[in-house]
């Protein structure tokens, strides 16, 4: 089961996350930690209205929590806020195409939470 | 010495290897590998089977009941700490409180020693290498006390820097402690010359030997430590059963620091009067068949020698050493220094993240450590966010090496390094 993680496209994502870095424009963003690992994700968001217009990370850690934020924000580009605000564990393993298991969930989970966080302060506050 | 040390028998690591019904086990169709002894032991059937049999022939609580399961379970229970006594050479066996653990061992010490000795502006010197276990119990009373704490440095190779300890010894610390050998570099600290200098400003020794006593030959007196911290599961044991070793003096003055049955000698509606040694410290119904398993587990060792134990050690040790520096990308922590170091070995492999390493390493069945070890502060010294560790038992050979050299290599192919 846990071999699968390190498939071909996990460690593609790992060793090139795609839209990595910063997003000039962005209007919401949120930074988490994982301590077990000590993985530290952060995303930037640009939302218009209920809409995702495009997402970037950026971080280290280890492979599995790398390229799932990598695959959460080739998925949730143009995607609407309720959609990704549904999205669970079973959704993540959909996604990574594999099941890293109880010892290694949290890093996987790690990115989705904090495109959630994102979400959820941006939308917290007044949009204009 | 203590005799248990002494006597010599073939190390036979195959014989060992049949001991430990835990070694047939595969896991994803592999024979299991395993190389995470510094975190927990594996048990021999023989101490597996004390417990059995405890259970099975004369389940009992200690020190209470006049019957014969009640005597019977007592003597089983008193002669573990016998056995225990004489093998780290105390003097007395109530010199030896049976606790669950390093950890609580060592906050045995602050929480009755330290909260009774030490005042606000007081120094206590410990090293950068320490457990959390023997930092944590230190902050919480210099949280209360107002008690300073020094890190004597270490070099880059983490061996202890001579120059930082006698620097820091100046402060006139009121104690030093300090790991025997560390767990996540593996390096051996020299505790006896360490605690000449620190008994030289009237400061007590505290040693953690979680990672010396079930690998190499520990005496307290040739040490000249005041007291000392064991882990019964990660020498054959059970978990849940360790020791503290306190100078009979010293424990004789300190207060206990949990109340209840057994610690107790009288109790009236307002007063009580503390039972002798070492039965103040050990409130409520202790873990009989921890310290039975344990009595058991001492057997076992001083059948083999601890001198043998740390040879076979040094030799698998030197040996993992040897192959893993000729792993490309490979990045090895500590000492190379044989004498120097115990059986556990800190490393990364390129820039794989540990816990990836560890988790490939388990798809073929070896079971190594992942993380910061519970030493942040020695990880930050190190400026490495975790590390991988393989350690070493009396059961580990050569052989097993190789696997988890050849399983590096692949690791290294898959990942691209």
């Amino acid at each position: 089961m846990s071999r699968d993680v390190y498939k071909e496209t996990i460690l593609d994502h790992y060793r090139h996350p795609r839209n990595y870095g910063d997003l000039p424009d962005a209007n919401a963003q949120a930074k988490e930690e994982n301590v077990l690992c000590g993985d530290v994700i952060e995303m930037q968001l640009k939302l218009s209205g209920e809409r995702i217009d495009a997402v970037s990370f950026r971080g280290e850690g280890c492979a599995i929590s790398v390229a799932s934020a990598s695959m959460l924000t080739e998925f949730s580009k143009g995607k609407t806020v309720s959609e990704i605000m549904k999205l669970g564990k079973e959704d993540v393993i959909r996604l990574l195409g594999a099941d890293p298991g109880p010892a290694r969930i949290e890093c996987a989970l790690l990115g989705l939470e904090v495109l959630k966080e994102a979400i959820g302060m941006r939308q917290g506050t007044k949009v204009p | 010495m203590p005799a248990a040390h002494k006597k010599t028998i073939t190390f036979n690591v195959n014989k060992i290897r049949a001991d430990f019904p835990i070694l047939k086990r595969r896991i994803g169709g592999r024979p299991l590998v395993y190389l995470d002894s510094a975190a927990t032991s594996q048990k021999p059937r023989q101490v597996i089977d004390a417990i059995r049999r405890y259970y099975t022939e004369y389940n009992a609580n200690v020190h209470r009941g006049l019957h014969r399961l009640s005597e019977q379970a007592t003597v089983a229970f008193e002669q573990s700490r016998d056995k225990f006594a004489q093998f780290i050479g105390a003097k007395t066996s109530k010199e030896i409180v049976f606790v669950r653990n390093t950890t609580e061992a060592l906050n045995l010490v602050v929480f009755s020693w330290g909260r009774a000795n030490l005042r606000a502006g007081d120094h206590v010197l410990l090293t950068e290498m320490e457990h959390h276990s023997n930092i944590v119990p230190w902050q919480m009373l210099a949280k209360e006390k107002g008690i300073k704490l020094d890190y004597a440095r270490i070099d880059d190779d983490g061996i202890l820097n001579w120059d930082s300890f006698n620097e820091l010894i100046k402060e006139k610390p009121k104690a030093v402690s300090l790991a025997h050998v560390s767990n996540a570099l593996g390096t051996i600290n020299p505790v006896k010359q360490m605690a000449r200098e620190a008994h030289e400003v009237g400061a007590i020794v505290v040693v953690d030997a979680a990672q010396s006593v079930p690998h190499m030959p520990v005496d307290v007196a040739d040490l000249e430590c005041d007291f000392m911290a064991v882990s019964g599961h990660k020498m054959l044991a059970p978990t849940g059963i360790g020791v503290l070793y306190g100078r009979y003096d010293l424990l004789d003055h300190m207060e206990p620091v949990m109340g209840g049955g057994e610690m107790i000698r009288e109790v009236h509606l307002q007063s009580a009067r503390w039972n002798d040694l070492p039965w103040k410290f050990e409130a409520g119904t202790p873990n009989i068949e921890g310290a039975i398993g344990l009595g058991v587990a001492v057997d076992y060792l001083s059948r083999l020698g601890m001198e043998n134990v740390r040879r076979h050690e040094m030799d698998v040790t030197k040996y993992a050493l040897d192959r893993l520096a000729d792993v490309k990308g490979l990045a090895l922590y500590g000492t190379r220094d044989i004498d120097k170091r115990g059986a556990a070995i800190s490393f990364n492999l390129g820039d794989i993240h540990a816990h990836d390493l560890a988790t490939v390493l388990d798809t073929q069945g070896i079971a190594i450590r992942s993380g910061h070890h519970c030493a942040q502060p020695l990880m930050e010294r190190l400026k490495v966010p975790a590390t991988a560790r393989a350690s070493f038992y009396i059961y580990n050979t050569k052989k097993e090496v190789d696997i988890l050299v050849r399983a590096l290599e692949s690791a290294r192919k898959m990942f691209k390094i």
